[in-house]
């Protein structure tokens, strides 16, 4: 299989998934439970998962390992359970994907923040590294580092990739819009420094995911289009922010109000567009369907 | 304004903990009073950085490393204020509620509490209704902080809101709310005494409800 990067230089748009933690919670999963658990316990749910996003016409899938450094699973008390779990989110998805699609494994910050010595870098990179060798072993073809804020705790995750495994490493930050009319992650990283530090570390894509809804992203991407001309870009945005109407989640794009952004996204220069919170297979079969339409007009022109 | 006072309170706002806790030092030594070198010294330090942080002119690492700052001033200074019966503004438990693990927020809250003058009992995450309740009471608490980041655990804030009506803290603690899903209207709905949407905002909202 050629690599996704590889993919997007010679012209391609590909299409990936949506979320996997609200569409868990709707399969039962309770608040405060450990999601990632349930590629061990409920292993056909998370398959299943796995399989409408494939069948939703995804080129690649992720995979239910988003909090599944040590760190996190240290919550659950799961934190001897790392190597086990990770290989089982990979292995799930890949079962899923078959040898024609990508498992981009998700990984997902670890909570602690080096800024305050929480944490020591070495501790950083041992967790990163022990969490995608496992996906790895499972079957993933390449890592999805995602909602990331912090630079340095975001290149500690690509070095870690880069360094123990053949895994090809997206990575995608979250972004909101900030008072000055830009955007900036809660740790004050703009787009332009998150996509030259993550690069320099050897990210092979980079991007943004999470967030306040697929319009934003647009501008998002122009401003790492400034700093970085030909590196592929990935957007995964959530389907706008979740309002609670009598407990229960709403999030207020539909699966068209996404779609009608991608064109635009397209030519701000995005290459994969999946979704995040709150997005279903729907959703992805709508952006799916609209990304077909930039291919076929693409080639007309 | 005495100039060591000004120096503490730009100290703070750099984040040079080891600066800061030497001015307070000095501070004491030229015998300016406990509670001006908190309130004109540390807090107003702190005050400065919730407002830049509100008009996103400074990130949660700012936050961070003055909260860290304030706290090693304090180190020094809290047997100072022990001894001039200088008392904080009032305790307020803070926490995130029930089946939500999230504790950054909570932290910045808890920081931006105690750089507004407040003592601040940190009840963790994953915090039951119970819980909330007995540390009020323990600590004579007059507000009740609590948070939540996801949609599906927000409505748990309810039930703390509730707790407290229900026991002997109704109409004397007040409970506020905050989290990225959490709105004004949703507050509204649940009948908490009020909202703040960001942890600088939250530590004005504190001092407004504590009068």
């Amino acid at each position: 299989m050629k690599r996704i990067s590889e993919r997007i230089k010679a012209g391609e748009l590909l299409l990936s998934d949506g979320a996997w933690g609200t569409f868990l919670q709707k399969k039962g999963l309770k608040p405060g439970e450990c999601p990632e658990l349930w590629c061990v316990e409920r292993r056909a749910d998370v398959l299943d998962v796995a399989r409408r996003y494939v069948a939703a016409g995804c080129d690649m899938i992720e995979t239910n390992s988003f909090g599944g450094t040590r760190f996190k699973l240290d919550f659950f008390g799961l934190q001897d359970r790392v190597a086990e779990i990770n290989r089982a989110a990979a292995a799930i998805s890949r079962e899923a994907a078959g040898t024609d699609r990508h498992v981009i494994a998700s990984v997902g910050p670890t909570g602690k923040m080096l800024l305050m010595g929480d944490v020591t870098e070495a501790e950083l990179f041992e967790a990163f590294r022990e969490q995608v060798v496992a996906l790895e072993a499972g079957g993933a073809d390449g890592v999805c580092i995602e909602t990331m804020s912090a630079i340095d705790e975001a290149c500690l995750a690509v070095r870690a990739a880069k360094a123990h495994t053949r895994l090809e490493i997206l990575c995608t930050f979250t972004f909101q819009h900030t008072a000055d009319g830009g955007y900036h992650t809660m740790m004050g990283t703009s787009p332009a420094e998150a996509v030259a530090a993550v690069l320099e570390a050897g990210a092979d894509v980079v991007g943004a995911n999470c967030g306040q809804g697929m319009e934003q992203m647009i501008d998002i991407v122009r401003e790492m289009r400034k700093v970085a001309a030909h590196v592929p870009i990935m957007v995964q945005a959530n389907a706008g922010l979740p309002r609670n109407v009598n407990g229960v989640d709403v999030f207020p794009e539909t699966p068209e109000m996404t779609a009608h952004w991608v064109p635009a996204a397209v030519r701000a220069g995005v290459g994969i567009v999946g979704g995040c919170c709150g997005t279903t297979p729907e959703h992805i079969a709508a952006i799916g369907k609209a990304l077909n339409q930039q291919k076929a007009a693409g080639k007309k022109s | 304004m005495s100039a060591v006072l000004e120096q503490i309170k730009e100290n703070l706002m750099k984040g040079k903990a080891n600066d800061v806790k030497a001015l307070v030092q000095q501070a004491l030594n030229e015998k300016i009073g406990a509670a001006d070198i908190l309130n004109k010294g540390l807090l107003a330090g702190m005050g400065v950085i919730g407002e830049r942080f509100k008009k996103n002119e400074v990130y949660v690492p700012e936050v961070l490393i003055a909260a860290r700052a304030m706290k090693s001033g304090m180190e020094i200074l809290k047997p100072a204020l022990a001894a001039a019966k200088v008392e904080p503004r009032g305790v307020v438990v803070i926490g995130t509620v029930k089946g939500d693990l999230h504790d950054i927020g909570k932290n910045l809250v808890g920081m931006m509490l105690e750089g507004g003058g407040f003592k601040v009992v940190d009840a963790g995450i994953n915090v039951e209704p119970a819980k909330f309740i007995e540390l009020a009471k323990q600590n004579n608490a007059s507000l009740i902080g609590a948070s939540a980041l996801l949609t599906t655990t927000m409505t748990n804030m309810k039930e703390v809101v509730d707790a407290v009506k229900a026991s002997e803290l109704a109409g004397k603690v007040k409970v506020m709310i905050g989290g990225a899903p959490v709105t004004q209207a949703f507050c509204d709905e649940i009948g908490a005494d009020g909202y703040a949407a960001d942890a600088a905002s939250a530590a004005d909202l504190a001092r407004k409800l504590a009068k």
